[in-house]
């Protein structure tokens, strides 16, 4: 399971990571909203990674702590989604209007000199 | 305390928020005039609420006034919000460049655009929330408020020019914001607390094994501020987007690079004080040495900008790479200077992005950022021209040129203006901070300091010169008494700055005291909770 949940974060985020990196503003917002994947995933990672551990939320009586998953990286997470993808529809209302004034995707407003 | 002044402190937050939201349930655009009034009444008593928090913060012995629970759970487990001195300090700046800019955008700024008194406000939330929060993951939500209300007015007039640098901006702030959330999970795993007093009382406990995952979390975490806080070599986006941005946003942008750096301070002098075990000091010579070649950068940026704005962003730079250099020292007495510092360059920042845009609007068309608007836009922003309201200033050249004067000194720190006495301050305080001699860093940074302000001199009489003697046939820029009066009021306010010298010194000292010995700040936000003992949970 952990190997699992380390090599998913890793590919999501050197995805991104090289995404980000390219010239275009379509790969850069899919490279922010995969290594924003990555770091989500991280997240939780932070929390411990159980199985089979109680919500924290129960009708019996309480016990002990240590039995529940610990809630507070899901809120965490469930705060990061909700804030990603606001940014990612704000972004691309920028990258649609970056593209109508500039008339290309280019990063930079304008395509590179040949 | 009152059950009046319990709740004074969330105002802050509260108030810019009810606001906005006001102004878009009330009709957004439809009711300009009624936004642009609750806008100026709102920044208004935001300016009497923090003078009443800085009031309160200074007369309590420790610093630490008052610790508001949201939701009203047990300090570690809850969101709190913790007024300081610092925090008290940092909202009334705020409050104070706020309404200089919404008074300055009456005149034309805010009908350029959509929603411009929302959005503003809604940064203001964010901005004074990321003062006062004392939880990390709250900061984070308080950032991305801020951060994107700050996307909206970068853009605010739109234009070509202006979408790619606030397109630029978005990225990065966007890459910088992702690497919070590494660093603040990061500590939540190793630490199991994000509570800035809470971790600040485990850090010394923390084992040994995890101590380095603790510091890469709090290295990340450094990062994503220190982007914001435009450290070289992470400032290579702010000098186009606060050029690009409109005149009262990038007045407003000054305090941006002020969050950065705050939070910097906060959390570097909170958890990695004398008191953190192995981990003190942790990050205090890069601040050292990235302060000082962010200083050097923007110099010769500035030295090197043709276009008065990007002076100007370059001088955002060296103010915050002051401020970063001063608090990598580590020492009371330069912490202190540096407060005073940070107070007289960002109002005077803030007058001279104000002004900037008053002075350029007499010159070319071609360079000047309404012309990019009136392509955009068509004839509509001639026919609002005539339309515009207020009285026109008599001696506008005498006016501005006095302005710019009072700009330059603020900026290359001459005397008379406060500008001086705060790098006055930070040189005696470098010069005393050895106990045996002034070490070589401090030697270092004397020079620098001092090197920097000469160059900002030479780029300041070199901009002023172009603007003011060169062009003779300019036209002279008509000017509104709105749009002078509050470039002449944040001047107005660095002189009182050095006329109240001695008070408002005492003031950063005892603010920097408190900030080197957090156990006051720590005590005080777990008061309710003294009696529960902090386990680290690593490991379960």
């Amino acid at each position: 399971m952990e190997v699992v949940l380390a090599l998913g974060i890793g590919v999501l985020a050197g995805s991104g990571v090289w995404l980000i990196l390219r010239p275009r503003t379509f790969q850069v917002i899919i490279g922010l909203s995969l290594i924003s994947y990555a770091i989500n995933l991280f997240i939780i990672a932070m929390g411990r990674i159980r199985t089979d551990a109680l919500p924290i939320l129960t009708t019996k009586a309480a016990g002990d702590p240590a039995q529940f998953a610990d809630p507070l990286p899901q809120a965490l997470v469930l705060t990061a989604i909700v804030i990603s993808f606001a940014t990612t529809a704000l972004f691309l209302v920028v990258l649609l209007a970056a593209r109508g004034l500039t008339g290309t995707d280019h990063i930079d407003g304008k395509e590179p000199e040949a | 305390m009152s059950h009046f002044e319990d709740h004074l402190m969330v105002a802050p937050i509260v108030l810019p928020l009810l606001a906005g939201a006001a102004m878009l349930v009330l009709g957004g655009e439809r009711r300009r005039n009624t936004n642009a009034a609750l806008s100026v009444v709102t920044t208004l008593a935001l300016i009497a609420i923090s003078i009443a928090l800085v009031r309160i913060a200074d007369a309590s012995p420790t610093g630490v006034t008052s610790v508001y629970r949201l939701g009203d759970w047990p300090t570690p487990f809850a969101i709190v919000l913790v007024v300081d001195r610092l925090a008290a300090l940092m909202v009334l700046l705020t409050s104070l460049i706020a309404t200089a800019a919404v008074v300055f955008s009456l005149a034309r700024w805010h009908r350029v655009g959509v929603l411009f008194h929302p959005l503003f406000q809604f940064l203001l939330m964010g901005i004074n929330g990321a003062f006062l929060t004392g939880d990390l993951f709250n900061l984070f939500v308080f950032f991305e408020v801020l951060l994107a209300a700050s996307y909206g007015l970068a853009m605010h007039g739109s234009g070509s020019a202006r979408v790619m640098a606030g397109m630029h901006y978005i990225v990065i702030n966007l890459a910088a914001s992702l690497l919070f959330l590494i660093g603040v999970s990061l500590i939540y795993g190793v630490s199991g607390t994000l509570n800035m007093a809470d971790l600040a009382a485990r850090i010394p406990v923390i084992r040994a094994e995890d101590r380095a995952y603790l510091e890469a979390g709090a290295g990340i975490l450094g990062i994503a501020f220190l982007v914001k806080a435009g450290m070289w070599p992470l400032c290579f986006w702010l000098p186009g987007a606060y050029a690009a941005a409109p005149a009262p946003v990038a007045s407003m942008f000054a305090i941006l690079t002020k969050v950065g750096a705050y939070i910097v301070l906060r959390l570097s002098l909170l958890l990695f004080g004398p008191e953190a075990g192995a981990s003190a000091q942790f990050g205090s010579e890069w601040l050292l040495l990235g302060g000082m070649a962010t200083i050097a950068f923007g110099t010769i940026g500035s030295l090197a900008s043709q276009d008065t704005a990007r002076l100007a962003a370059f001088s955002v730079l060296v103010s915050s790479g002051t401020i970063l250099a001063a608090v990598g020292m580590g020492q009371p007495a330069i912490t202190g200077a540096a407060l005073f510092y940070l107070i007289s360059s960002t109002l005077g920042l803030s007058a001279f992005f104000l002004l900037i845009e008053l002075v350029e609007r007499g010159r070319e068309p071609g360079a000047d950022m309404i012309a990019v608007t009136r392509e955009v836009y068509g004839e509509e922003t001639e026919v609002e021209d005539s339309a515009e309201v207020g009285i026109a200033i008599p001696a506008t050249l005498g006016v501005l040129g006095l302005a710019f004067i009072g700009c330059a000194l603020m900026i290359s720190g001459l005397p008379p203006l406060s500008g001086f006495i705060a790098k006055f301050a930070l040189l005696r305080a470098a010069l005393d901070s050895g106990s045996d001699g002034v070490s070589p860093s401090a030697w270092i940074f004397i020079a620098v300091l001092i090197l920097s302000g000469l160059a900002a001199l030479l780029a300041m009489t070199r901009a002023g010169i172009q603007a003011f003697w060169a062009s003779p046939e300019r036209a002279v820029p008509r000017v509104r008494l709105v749009e002078m009066a509050p470039v002449i009021a944040l001047l107005i306010l660095c002189a009182m700055q050095t006329v109240q010298a001695g008070p408002i010194m005492r003031y950063m000292s005892a603010t920097a005291q408190s900030l080197h010995a957090p156990h006051d700040y720590i005590r005080g936000v777990l008061r309710p909770a003294t009696a529960r003992m902090h386990q680290p949970e690593g490991g379960a």
